[in-house]
């Protein structure tokens, strides 16, 4: 099966772990995602390429329930999906869709763990790649 | 209080559905309806200001109100339009660059959640393409975390809503003009947990034109001017948790509305308990909710207990918007928040009809928000 990310250095996998990519302002340490060329807190820009922690915890969410107009780019056949901010260690909190969609399993504060997962097929058949968090079971 | 505008001259055309009535009739309806009742023509404008998303160039009117060489700008602010439009007014008329002027926001919008391309807000495109760049999503994220740090039980949001459609139904400019009960609304499809459909504002069609002049001219226009005591738009500071934000940062900051509303109250020289009728944005009931503290109009957390007591009721210590909001009167993005200045303008002249508040009414707000992060808010006296 051949595989393609949705957007160049969005995210890569480091030993079978994938991680997202952001940016750290090397003036005043914050930490944005995607990367970006400016830091919005100290508008100096001199950003650093930055890898993301891979887990992290549910800082809010929501259910998208109906399919979406263009720009979205999903399959045909509509799945509703999971949508929450992720909160990874303090550094940044990133926007994601979510593996879990049934909104009474999803709970602020919930541990989550950053998956791959297929967006659509190509008509060659290429699986286009995104990000998502998954609910991950607790120690 | 001081006022260097005041508004003259008020009109609208009903917000709704309006099949076969194109968004540029009803934006020179509302004109011709706001000059009559300032008793001004076409002719009398030194200048004019509008904006529209989906009707057209507002400054293309003119070839129906008439080429009399006037200027005439075009602003875009998302649904924070109204106000920016309104504040490039005030200031042509405040720097006494201008005597007499008009606002106008008109918008026709096909049905549905809008559209949006990311790269035209700086956003990349896997943003969009992986079904993450939607605003009804934003409003149930915001209000979900809201919720949970403020305690709040979420079927507030139903009293809320229900709220705009029973004022509503007392508007006859409103699109939605049938009260719903809470369960009624509780009960509609899901669209963002936990926003069901009826707590959702929907984008519709209409028109709002307010003519504005010197204040200290205004009593010689009309004998029932409504000051413009303040007006102030911000767009976000950092921090701040905004529309289509494909990350926040840890370190949290303070709305645009937090910033506009405590800079139009400073200007005016009032408090928020000074304020007779408030008309806040309610995108979605969530929005009310949030905003009502954001403008400072009460505390965090206390919303609660206020709605349930009824103060933000037609009758209560607090109304808020009277005219139904957005919930029931739609978002027609250009008109939006000229209708919430049209609606107090109309409160404080006391002409509001079955919807008028009995209370005391010298003082009002307004406070409009679009994406992605910009809010307008002003203060009205009469």
């Amino acid at each position: 099966m051949t595989t393609r990310a949705v957007a160049d250095d969005l995210f890569v996998e480091r030993e079978g772990t994938p991680h997202l990519v952001g940016s750290r302002c090397s003036q005043c340490g914050t930490t944005t995602f995607p990367q970006q060329p400016s830091c919005p807190r100290c508008t100096r820009w001199e950003m650093l390429r930055e890898e993301l922690p891979n887990t992290g915890t549910l800082w809010s969410f929501t259910v998208q329930s109906f399919r979406p107009k263009a720009p979205y780019r999903g399959p045909a056949e509509f799945v509703p999906y999971g949508v929450g901010y992720v909160d990874l260690g303090g550094r940044v909190l990133v926007e994601s869709r979510l593996t879990e969609n049934d909104p009474t399993r999803l709970r602020i504060g919930a541990p989550v763990e950053m998956v791959l997962e297929p967006l659509r097929t190509e008509p060659d058949g290429t699986v286009v790649l995104t990000y998502a968090f998954a609910p991950r079971l607790e120690q | 209080m001081t006022a260097d505008v005041a508004i003259v001259g008020i009109g609208m055309h009903a917000f709704g559905r309006h099949p076969g009535v194109s968004s540029r009739a009803q934006a020179t309806h509302a004109i011709k309806e706001a000059l009559s009742d300032a008793s001004l023509t076409w002719s009398d404008m030194q200048f004019a200001v509008g904006g529209s998303r989906d009707g057209g160039d507002a400054d293309t009117l003119v070839s129906d109100l008439g080429l009399t060489g006037l200027p005439f700008a075009n602003v875009w602010n998302g649904c924070a339009t109204g106000g920016s439009a309104l504040q490039s007014a005030h200031s042509a008329i405040a720097s006494g660059s201008a005597d007499v002027g008009i606002v106008v926001g008109f918008d026709k919008h096909d049905s549905g959640a809008f559209s949006v391309d990311p790269e035209s807000m700086g956003l990349p495109a896997w943003y969009g393409e992986t079904g993450l760049m939607l605003t009804t999503q934003f409003f149930g994220l915001k209000v979900q975390r809201y919720l949970h740090e403020q305690g709040l039980d979420p079927s507030i949001l139903q009293t809320i809503a229900a709220k705009a459609f029973r004022n509503g139904s007392l508007n006859p400019n409103a699109w939605r003009r049938k009260a719903l009960s809470e369960r009624e609304i509780a009960d509609s499809a899901m669209v963002s947990h936990p926003l069901t459909q009826y707590m959702f504002c929907s984008p519709g069609e209409g028109a709002v034109a307010l003519v504005l002049s010197r204040a200290d001219r205004a009593r010689s226009q009309t004998n029932r001017p409504v000051y413009l005591n303040s007006i102030s738009m911000r767009s976000r500071r950092f921090g701040s948790f905004e529309v289509f934000s494909p990350w926040l940062s840890p370190e949290r900051g303070d709305s645009p509305t937090v910033d506009a509303a405590a800079a139009a109250f400073e200007l005016a020289g009032i408090a928020p308990q000074d304020i007779d009728v408030a008309q806040v944005q309610d995108t979605e009931a969530g929005a009310e909710l949030m905003h009502m503290a954001e403008t400072g109009l009460c505390k965090h957390g206390e919303q609660e207990g206020l709605i349930r007591s009824g103060a933000t009721e037609i009758g209560g210590a607090m109304p808020v918007n009277t005219d139904g909001g957005c919930l029931a009167n739609g978002e027609p993005i250009g008109a939006s928040g000229l209708r919430q200045v049209h609606e107090v303008a109309l409160q404080l002249r006391g002409e509001a009809g079955e919807r008028q508040i009995p209370g005391p009414r010298r003082v009002g707000f307004t406070q409009v928000y679009g994406a992605p992060g910009v809010s307008a808010c002003t203060v009205l006296s009469v």
